[in-house]
């Protein structure tokens, strides 16, 4: 074929492709509208699973243990554990409270109870100094306890108190870090489910689309049009289909968005933290709108070649 | 320019289509083929259109070796070969005009050289000022034309016509067949199959007779009766 043959049949293939688009309207609003609403899920699923990770972040973010020293510890031992404990892998951060820094605090915490308050500047300072350890991963703080329990190390440790990893307190971060663990496991699970459920769906209406035009395709190939020929105008208008669906999902995110948050003002629904949601959607719009566009494009392209094929092939049986 | 040789097509074990058919066809011929249902006569198009393949046998046409055809090379040959079918097999998002032109289309011609001579092609089928009609606002008979002046506006050097007529009251098949004969006049080698003896006997054209899967008889300026 010569080059001018070659431009004209592009040109021909996407121009048959927008006007089929046109002269079908039913099923295109059709094929829209399922595509719309399957992206619209996945769309919101990947926020919504952003926001999960944010509440999970900030409630791992507030547990931390502490180790309480011995009156005795110098500074020079202090520094040593301090900076032995930030070479650990699951050490984000350590701060150093010292015994005035935490009868401050006492007293801050309890400044509505005079008994309590009085009873503590009367024994002087019983409060120990402490290392205060941030995790990375709080259900691995188990590590830091164990170099924690290293005989060197907990000859160092206040002998009444120790670490805050013990007891009640114990319990309680292993529960937390446990369940957020499998939030965090659901939430994948759920975003990669309703994909495949939503390319399933998506699949299967450009395939009865499709199916509803076969004789169309095997006539073309009965008057020897060439397999691109025929498929182009196919593959041309479900990428129509799904790029109007695409930014009709994101627009739709959008004013929910816009709508939610002015009447909730970032208030939360349960675990959903609205504000958050809409300020991650806001700041990865552009991202968000690529992401959509190409599952919508690559879907639809995917989806009407392989349902294409099966009227094209020739027979081969003898 | 079409040459069988003992060409059999087997669906399966129990039905034998075709049974070593032996044909010659010369270029400018205008044959019939003629045969009850089920003799056969649709297997064989459906072979010469490279829709189905023999299970064994020799089809040569227009000089391509179908043993030798590559299955990309398949919509090349039938670009060569002009068909209209019984059930007209026209697009039906398509008007007259488009319909038309899709089989220019397909082989690149340039939408100038289009618009100059599908209108004229439409003129030999008598379908002048239908352009713009949707398929399904024509009669049966308008629609038959439609699908030949598909078929033939590439100039193929074959036509093949599956029972062109099967759909079509007496005045409508006539003028099909008038349109055929003109076509045969200007050189493109014609295959015709029928039911219609009125047709057949009035041609007084070469009739090939095929009868359970074989060729019973093959007569030149033939009558055929039931």
């Amino acid at each position: 074929m010569s080059g001018m043959k070659r431009l004209n049949t592009f040109r021909r293939v996407v121009r048959t492709g927008m006007l089929n688009f046109v002269r079908n309207a039913w099923l295109a609003i059709a094929a829209i509208a399922i595509m719309t609403v399957t992206l619209t899920i996945i769309l919101f699923s990947i926020v919504a699973n952003a926001t999960f990770a944010n509440t999970i972040q900030q409630i791992n973010d507030k547990i931390n243990i502490s180790v309480y020293l011995d009156d005795n510890v110098t500074e020079k031992q202090r520094t040593q554990l301090s900076d032995a404990l930030k070479k650990l892998p699951n050490v984000r951060n350590v701060t150093y409270i010292s015994k005035t820094d935490a009868l401050d605090k006492y007293r801050a915490d309890n400044a509505n109870k005079q008994s309590l308050l009085q009873a503590i500047s009367e024994t002087g300072n019983p409060l120990p100094a402490s290392l205060s350890i941030d995790p990375v991963d709080p259900s691995k703080i188990e590590d830091i306890k164990t170099f924690l329990d290293k005989p060197e190390n907990k000859q160092l440790q206040d002998p009444q108190a120790g670490t805050s990893y013990s007891g009640e307190r114990k319990v309680a971060i292993d529960n937390i870090s446990h369940a957020t663990n499998i939030l965090q496991r659901v939430g994948i699970v759920a975003v990669a489910l309703f994909a495949v459920i939503s390319v399933l769906i998506i699949f299967n209406t450009i395939q009865m689309a499709i199916f509803n035009r076969r004789d169309e395709l095997t006539i073309m190939r009965l008057l020897g049009a060439t397999t691109w020929y025929i498929r182009g105008p196919f593959v041309v208008e479900s990428v129509m289909h799904g790029v109007i669906a695409a930014v009709v999902s994101v627009l739709f995110i959008h004013a929910v968005f816009v709508t939610a948050s002015s009447a909730l003002q970032a208030s939360s629904l349960g675990l959903l933290d609205i504000g958050y949601s809409s300020q991650y959607f806001s700041h990865n719009f552009f991202k968000l709108l690529g992401l959509q566009l190409s599952i919508g494009i690559v879907i639809g392209a995917a989806s009407s070649i392989i349902a294409t094929r099966r009227y094209l092939k020739f027979k081969t049986s003898k | 320019m079409i040459l069988l040789d003992r060409v059999t097509k087997v669906y399966n074990r129990k039905s034998t289509a075709l049974d070593r058919i032996s044909l010659h066809v010369e270029p400018k011929e205008f044959v019939i083929v003629v045969g009850q249902s089920g003799a056969g006569k649709t297997s064989l198009l459906r072979l010469l259109t490279r829709e189905e393949k023999p299970t064994s046998g020799k089809i040569v046409i227009g000089g391509v070796d179908y043993d030798k055809l590559k299955d990309r090379d398949i919509p090349l040959l039938r670009r060569k070969i002009g068909v209209v079918f019984q059930d007209f097999k026209l697009l039906p998002n398509k008007n007259v005009f488009e319909n038309v032109a899709f089989a220019l289309e397909i082989v690149g011609m340039g939408n100038r050289e289009i618009r100059h001579t599908v209108p004229r092609v439409l003129d030999i089928v008598n379908l002048k000022g239908k352009e713009n009609n949707m398929p399904h606002e024509l009669s049966g008979g308008e629609r038959q034309r439609v699908a030949i002046a598909r078929a033939i506006v590439r100039q193929p050097k074959i036509l093949i016509a599956d029972e062109p007529t099967g759909n079509l009251d007496p005045k409508n098949a006539w003028d099909v067949i008038r349109v055929l004969e003109k076509i045969n006049r200007y050189g493109t080698t014609v295959l015709l199959t029928t039911h219609n003896q009125d047709i057949v006997n009035k041609l007084k054209r070469r009739v090939i007779v095929i009868e359970g899967g074989r060729v019973a008889s093959d007569r030149a300026n033939s009558e055929y009766h039931l």
